[in-house]
């Protein structure tokens, strides 16, 4: 057909135009639909929608609050916070954490056990959106690296914290313990809320015990992010409750000089200010770097840290629990002469051995040769056993028990020292329950030298030679001093309910005294060695602990085991006599005898406390042994 | 031929004013004026969009001067040219298709480009949303309007088979586009209402059969995810909750210009692209959605006047059926982004970032500033 020639053109062209017109309705009417709809989700249902815009942008986010510090009685600060920066992973922001990882690996010094955590973590539940560090410590180049790599890496953080930091950590590990990273179990007991920020918790020692007035209140803040979670700008802040500043009694310098005094031997020093019962020095020799365990220890390092043959990682001033031998004959002393078993006067004749009956096995004293008639005085101040046997013996357990318990043995009496053990003060009851045996007059004279079942830590000594220091009076062992901005320790440090110990003659506290000057001072005192020339009177009482098996160990030598063989060598004292301002436990593992290597360590401490510390460079001047007691 | 006469007068009246400038360059000025508004406009949400990213306007400049050209071409021609080359380019349109789907490349499972060594890479769908209407207004204009049924199914044909092979891409916006752009020329050739009726008819029985035989999963998820966004807010439903947050948070007058939370913080996908209108929606509020509807409703009153007074069928329905096309796409768009249909691939007519749509776009502009401009001075 041709081109238009028999068309109506007039009839098309009125037609195209009605449906145009229809056309045009339609394009009205639509438009009027999407305006209707815009006006329902702008008008009408705006205020949904802003809260939800609103929740999309503006995240609360948890800030935690900066942990306490903790000074010594110097205000010396033993432990302290420090920026670290460390980068983590949001893994449901991050698209694919293989990928990521393997990025992360490129740029940054992963290691194996660095990713062997990282995936425990994220095995591990876990709150949603929670930030998984990957690895501590970076350098600035790692951080410079990561700014650069931001874009490619979504949920990939780098975040600064502040990581709790030890500046003399070798020798305050074991008195303050350390923070690490919230675990499983301890996750279960925390705060939630308070604690939505916080990723450390005190694990042991003062961290520990303060960790509730350590920690803080945790702060929030509303901060606006983007879709990937990156946070742009804070809208709003409530800040944290920082964590109390708190003080401690010990004192650096005696902590430090416990420290030099047992350098490269294995062995406690535990220091008691007798008034307060702060302790001045708590030491463990060695002590090992808590740093390292604050961000998480490798395992290779921690491996050799745990199956060190000198144990580090024992905490002996607190745990250590040792056959106290001599060291109680004091406190015997006081049991003897208070139950009326034994007089001041009372002489025995020492022919070197003690046997329950005729013919009987000999318990020996130290002195095979005997120290002749002696009282109770020439007893404690040549250290003889065969009077303390023949005392235990006729004091019987029960009161043996009843005396000891008093001075603390047995119990732990601590205030605030978070591990402290009670070590084994035997009973009757005990030996029934445990070895189902009855209580022979045989377990009574070892009892009376310390030795046999009884076992104590240098805590538990110091603390009973404290109350002896005290002349009867308890003043319970506690590491908190003051907190810092004024605030009351009333409600923080739990209170002791120990009662002083009365005596029928109140005098006797002072003839127990009296024996252990003897020690010091007298001429046949076993450690009259470790006090020549002292400016000031001192107490104190040697000891010996024998070391009765060791595991037969074919990668230790000869000469190590032989070394090991030997007895663990004991020291308590306080010093001035009449007005005491420390009193000690010294335990040094084979050192041999007490007065020997013991008492000197003590002396040493004495010195410094009473008549200044040595200067920097000083040499530590350790008294020479003289006279071989035990 | 009273009307006719009327318009054709007042064009040529007008040959001596300012308007004789705009009759020798073939630009139909107040059309021309709406579109440098939309597009101006355009350029600033965009600026927002891409997140303050001077380069993306840039890009989106030089393309939107390079489909101006294209248009100024296109408005050239005397549409006698369109209707003679109508059935070869439909011819070529088919083969380009065919070839598509053969050697074609493309991404996220989906073949559109055709890329032909020497020139550049093209996507023949976006050259039949052009000829498709253009061939079936060819085919009708010659014949009685309105059309006989026989007519009619071959105009269907017409649309109906490119539009399949452009499903087979698969690319169920530009289909939807084809497609329609064809049904449209068949509607203004004057199908009876009855047919009309029966083609919904059978749209309504169709329509299963396409969700079950048809459509890829994923656009069978679309839909679902239009019914209950909140099925899946992290997966598919994001995009519409997102979009519906920034749209809604919007308000009446917005948040202001590059104030949006929503795309500038990156909770709104595709920002610049496809959902360029929530963030228009976000910062500008209720008043701007409002300014940018009446923009594309004038421009749409404007076409479809060109199209009424239009000289000859083909020119009519070809004019008609490109500026529902336009309508589609802003209708599509918007009803997607606001919630109130499935997602579909359908950029925002001159606004969303992205070249070959808006080429397209302005070649249809150009086809009807052709038909407006090249009126012949017909007597009565």
């Amino acid at each position: 057909m041709p081109w238009g020639e028999f068309k109506d053109t007039a009839a098309e062209r009125r037609l195209f135009q009605r449906r145009a017109l229809v056309m045009l309705l339609l394009v009205a009417t639509l438009l009027g639909m999407l305006v209707a709809r815009m006006y329902q989700l702008q008008v009408v249902e705006h205020d949904i929608y802003t809260t939800l815009s609103d929740k999309n942008r503006v995240q609360v986010q948890s800030v935690a609050p900066p942990r306490g510090l903790i000074y010594d009685r110097n205000d010396v600060l033993l432990a302290e916070n420090r920026p670290v920066f460390s980068v983590t992973l949001v893994p449901e922001r991050v698209g694919n954490i293989e990928q990521t990882l393997a990025k992360l690996q490129g740029m940054l010094s992963i290691s194996d056990e660095d990713m062997e955590r990282f995936e425990r973590r994220l095995m591990e539940p876990r709150r949603p959106f929670q930030e998984l560090p990957l690895r501590y410590d970076l350098d600035e180049q790692e951080i410079a690296r990561l700014a650069v790599h931001r874009h490619e890496l979504p949920g990939v953080e780098v975040s600064a914290e502040l990581v709790r930091y030890y500046p003399h950590s070798e020798l305050t590990a074991h008195a303050l313990g350390y923070v690490g990273r919230i675990n499983r179990q301890e996750l279960q007991r925390i705060d939630p809320i308070n604690y939505a920020g916080t990723n450390y918790i005190g694990k042991s020692g003062v961290e520990r015990f303060y960790e509730k007035l350590l920690h803080g209140r945790v702060g929030y803040q509303h901060v606006e992010t983007n879709a990937r979670g990156r946070t742009l700008r804070v809208l709003e802040r409530q800040n944290p409750v920082p964590g109390e500043d708190i003080g401690l009694h010990m004192d650096l310098r005696l902590q430090r000089l416990a420290h030099e005094l047992l350098d490269g031997r294995r062995g406690a020093i535990v220091a008691v200010e007798p008034s307060t019962g702060g302790l001045l020095a708590l030491a463990s020799v060695p002590g090992f770097d808590a740093n390292k365990f604050v961000t998480g220890i490798g395992s290779d390092e921690y491996r050799e840290l745990s199956t060190s043959i000198d144990m580090p990682l024992f905490n002996r001033a607190l745990r250590g629990q040792y056959p106290p031998g001599s060291t109680i004959k004091p406190m015997m002393a006081v049991a003897g002469l208070d139950s009326g078993v034994t007089t001041r006067e009372k002489e025995i004749w020492d022919p070197g051995y003690f046997q329950l009956r005729e013919g009987g096995r000999r318990f020996r004293n130290w002195k095979r040769t005997g120290h002749g008639w002696v009282n109770l005085m020439d007893s404690v101040a040549q250290s003889t056993d065969t009077y303390f046997y023949q005392m235990g013996v006729e004091m019987g357990v029960d009161k043996m028990h009843h005396y000891l318990s008093a001075f603390g043995f047995g119990e732990d009496a601590t205030l605030d020292v978070a591990g402290a053990l009670s070590g084994l003060l035997p009973s009757r009851d005990w030996k029934r329950a445990v070895h189902n045996e009855s209580w022979y007059p045989g377990d009574s004279v070892n009892m009376s030298i310390g030795q046999g079942y009884m076992l104590a830590t240098p805590l538990q000594l110091a603390t009973a030679t404290s109350v002896i220091a005290n002349r009867g009076n308890w003043a319970e062992p506690r590491l908190l001093r003051d907190i810092k901005g004024d605030r009351s320790i009333d409600n923080v440090l739990p209170t002791g309910d120990h009662q002083s110990i009365e005596l029928k003659n109140p005098g006797d506290w002072e003839f127990a005294v009296d024996t252990m000057v003897e020690v010091m001072h007298g001429s046949k005192g076993t450690a009259r060695g470790a006090a020549r020339g002292a400016p000031y009177r001192m107490a104190g009482k040697t000891g010996t602990a024998q070391v009765f098996s060791l595991a037969e160990d074919e990668e230790y030598d000869e000469e190590e085991i032989r070394e090991r063989l030997r007895d663990h060598a004991l020291f308590v004292g306080f010093a001035p006599v009449d007005d005491p301002k420390i009193a000690v436990a010294v335990i040094v593992e084979n050192g041999g005898s007490g007065s020997g290597t013991a008492a000197p360590v003590a002396r040493a401490l004495f010195d410094a406390w009473l008549l200044g510390f040595p200067k920097e460079g000083e040499a530590l001047v350790v008294g020479a042994s003289e006279g071989d007691a035990n | 031929m009273a009307a006719g006469d009327m318009f054709t007068g007042s064009a040529r009246n007008s040959l001596s004013g300012p308007r004789g400038l705009w009759s020798v360059l073939h630009i139909d000025p107040i059309l021309m004026f709406l579109l440098l508004t939309l597009i101006g406009g355009g350029l600033v949400v965009l600026y927002s969009g891409a997140d303050q990213n001077m380069a993306v306007v840039k890009a989106q400049s030089i393309r939107m001067g390079v489909a101006l050209v294209v248009m100024l071409v296109f408005a050239q021609l005397d549409p006698s040219v369109f209707r003679r080359w109508a059935p070869w380019l439909f011819a070529l349109g088919l083969a380009g298709l065919a070839a598509v789907l053969l050697v074609g490349v493309g991404a996220k499972g989906a073949q559109r480009w055709l890329a032909i060594p020497g020139l550049p890479r093209f996507q023949p769908s976006e050259l039949m949303k052009l000829v498709v209407p253009m061939m079936a207004a060819w085919y009708l204009s010659r014949h009685y309007l309105p059309p006989r049924i026989r007519h009619v199914a071959v105009a269907i044909l017409i649309a109906l088979v490119p539009m399949a092979l452009i499903i087979l891409q698969p690319d169920l916006g530009t289909s939807l586009l084809v497609g329609t752009a064809g049904i449209f020329v068949v509607f203004f050739a004057g199908i009876s209402w009855r047919l009309i009726g029966a083609f919904f008819a059978m749209v309504s029985v169709a329509a299963p059969l396409m969700w079950f035989f048809v459509m890829r999963e994923y656009q069978k998820q679309r839909v679902l995810t239009l019914l209950d966004p909140q099925s899946d807010p992290l997966g598919a439903g994001w995009n519409i909750i997102q979009s519906k947050t920034a749209i809604g948070s919007g308000g009446v007058d917005g948040k202001g210009w590059l104030q949006g939370t929503q795309s500038h913080l990156e909770f709104l996908p595709e920002s610049h692209t496809d959902f360029i209108v929530a963030v228009l929606a976000e910062e500008f509020g209720f008043i701007g959605m409002l300014v940018l509807l009446v923009l594309y409703l004038l421009i749409i009153l404007r076409c479809l006047y060109i199209a009424a007074i239009a000289q000859d069928s083909f020119s009519r329905l070809l004019a008609g059926a490109l500026t529902m096309t336009f309508f589609i796409y802003i209708f599509v768009n918007v009803g997607m982004v606001s919630g109130l249909l499935p997602v579909v691939g359908i950029p925002l007519p001159l606004v969303s970032y992205g070249g070959t749509s808006s080429v397209t776009l302005m070649a249809a502009f150009g086809v009807l500033m052709s038909i407006q401009t090249h009126r012949r001075m017909i007597s009565a």
